[in-house]
């Protein structure tokens, strides 16, 4: 099993991080989350032209024709600054499914806008009664002429305030909780009869709660088969998910340096913090934690492209796995840093937070154990 | 005096300086030069009133509302088996540390000071504390990720329901300071070690 990486991904990882350690240092984030639009237009539009956004698509619609391992690659560095901008709703899930799923004309329409970092996009998926589950649907879309006609609403859409379109999972035949009949569109949100009302997030994002009022949308906005889109669904979220865990392993990584640097600096009883034995196995442990989950995020990695079955086995294990050793991590980061780690002018508590912001979105370690022993 | 903004966005810590402050003779408690004995004594204390076994027991009644209202596979979460399961685990540990504190408190009526043993309480009762938001944060599922803001004279725009969730994450944060402050827990560990166990 040959795990090292190729040249040019070697170079793709140097040229992101020499980029966010010359762009987005702690500063510029802090600046970047407290302005009025919460992401930076600008950086976005240099991750265009570094071609990060790119990576994962086609030659002809101006992609480089990467895989997975380089949006691993890419959001682990962007997990090491805690970037912020929407690449995981952006790329990953409304450009891996248009990709996927979308037609000819859908790709030739949106890939290039999204490439060249014109348009912003977000996936609505989550509702009020569904929690983590992704065919949990009481939106509807009913045929209209032509058309289709929304009605329902779609909560915490991650990156949605940003979005110029979203992606909608609407049910378009069966019950509530039926795997059949599940339906996505894209949908734009200047359209009217769309209330998207934005909100920040613990981890310096914006979400929304978003109400579909009888929105009319046409025929051509319908992405993959009417009633089969779950399992397009389940392959970007487990894309996702993959990307959210080597994000995780970047910021983990980040924030046991720093405890390590912490422990070696300050003193408490005459010593430093790295001479009490209790506290040199716990960051021993904070180390483990981070190789293992750095594994898991490479087995998953590698799955994406495999079966249903074994790419849904390999992302809830990485959830669970990734998860609960982001818990620990950000927890004992805060615990080794004592008071000054419940400080907000410190940078461990920006990273534990966005450690606990993945473990819920797609799902908690619990959530996803249980899907693990349902596919496995 | 310079406010300190912790994690949850709160404020209610501060940087206190003092700089050549005058202090009557007769504000001095007690003799000089033993504060340090003094304020171990009131530590053992503070440290078992850190069980927080009452506030615990009103939180976990919470969390099982939380539990009620929402929704896991088309039913209350509350009944879903794994969930429960932790929910229960939390409450036998709580009813362990509750009878704990009675014999301590039995202790004490017989006029004994409290000792080493505080340390216990403040380890266990902040362990649980600290599991008490870890579950409410679990329960809640994806409004975990929202912020509440600070709010301002004036503010009038709605914030996302459910409300019981608005805070649940700034709890969840806000209590991890609650296994550094009063003494470290390891420093509750160190002491059990030496006053009790004699290591």
């Amino acid at each position: 099993m040959d795990l090292s990486f190729s040249d040019e991904q070697v170079l793709l990882r140097d040229s992101i991080h020499k980029y966010l350690n010359a762009k987005y240092d702690t500063a510029a984030r802090m600046r970047i989350v407290a302005s009025a639009e919460g992401y930076s237009r600008e950086c976005w539009q240099e991750f265009a032209e570094l071609g990060f956004l790119a990576a994962p698509f086609a030659e002809e619609y101006g992609g480089l024709g990467s895989g997975a391992v380089e949006t691993m690659i890419i959001m682990e560095e962007y997990g090491r600054r805690l970037v912020v901008e929407p690449f995981v709703e952006t790329v990953v899930l409304a450009g891996g499914l248009l990709r996927d799923l979308g037609s000819e004309d859908q790709r030739q329409a949106f890939l290039p806008r999204i490439i060249d970092g014109s348009d912003l996009w977000a996936l609505a998926w989550a509702e009020a009664q569904g929690r983590h589950d992704l065919h949990d649907i009481s939106l509807r879309a009913e045929r209209d002429g032509n058309g289709y006609r929304l009605n329902g609403s779609k909560r915490v859409v991650v990156g949605a305030p940003w979005a110029d379109r979203l992606i909608v999972s609407a049910r378009t035949a069966g019950g509530q909780r039926d795997r059949r009949g599940i339906s996505l569109f894209i949908v734009d949100k200047s359209q009217s009869g769309i209330d998207c009302r934005g909100y920040a997030t613990v981890d310096g994002r914006r979400a929304a709660e978003i109400v579909f009022d009888d929105i009319a949308i046409s025929r051509d906005a319908l992405v993959g088969l009417e009633g089969e889109g779950l399992s397009g669904l389940e392959r970007a979220v487990d894309n996702a998910i993959a990307a959210l865990c080597a994000e995780a392993v970047g910021a983990m990584d980040e924030l046991n340096r720093m405890t390590r640097d912490y422990a070696r600096l300050r003193k408490q009883f005459g010593a430093p913090l790295a001479k009490f034995q209790v506290l040199q196995h716990r960051m021993v442990d904070m180390f483990i934690a981070y190789e293992q989950a750095l594994s898991m995020t490479y087995l998953t990695t590698l799955a994406l492209s495999g079966d249903a079955r074994e790419r849904a086995k390999a992302a809830s294990s990485a959830k669970v796995q990734v998860g609960e050793a982001a818990k620990f991590v950000g927890q004992q980061a805060v615990q080794i840093h004592g008071g000054m780690g419940m400080s907000d002018e410190l940078e461990v508590g920006r990273y534990f937070k966005r450690l606990t912001a993945i473990n819920v979105q797609f799902g908690t370690p619990d959530h996803h154990l249980g899907r693990y022993l349902q596919v496995a | 005096m310079r406010p300190i903004i912790t994690i949850d966005g709160v404020h209610e810590v501060n940087d206190v300086f003092l700089d050549d402050v005058r202090v009557p003779l007769e504000n001095c408690i007690g003799e000089e030069n033993r504060g340090w004995d003094y304020a171990k004594f009131l530590l053992g204390h503070e440290r078992t009133s850190m069980a927080g076994t009452a506030r615990s027991r009103r939180r976990l009644a919470q969390l099982k509302l939380i539990a009620a209202n929402e929704v896991s596979s088309g039913r209350p979460l509350i009944e879903d088996d794994a969930f429960a399961r932790q929910v229960a685990r939390l409450e036998i540990e709580l009813t362990a540390l509750e009878i704990t504190e009675l014999r301590a408190l039995s202790a004490a009526s017989r006029g004994e000071q409290p000792g080493g043993q505080a340390s216990l309480f403040k380890i266990k009762g902040t362990e649980i504390q600290q599991r008490l938001t870890e579950l409410a944060l679990e329960a809640v599922g994806n409004y975990a990720l929202v912020n509440r803001p600070t709010l301002r004279h004036g503010d009038n725009h709605p914030l996302p329901k459910p409300e019981y969730s608005h805070i649940v994450t700034e709890e969840y944060l806000n209590a991890r300071k609650k296994s550094i402050y009063g003494g470290s827990n390891e420093i509750q560990r160190n002491i059990i070690a030496k006053a009790i166990l004699g290591l």
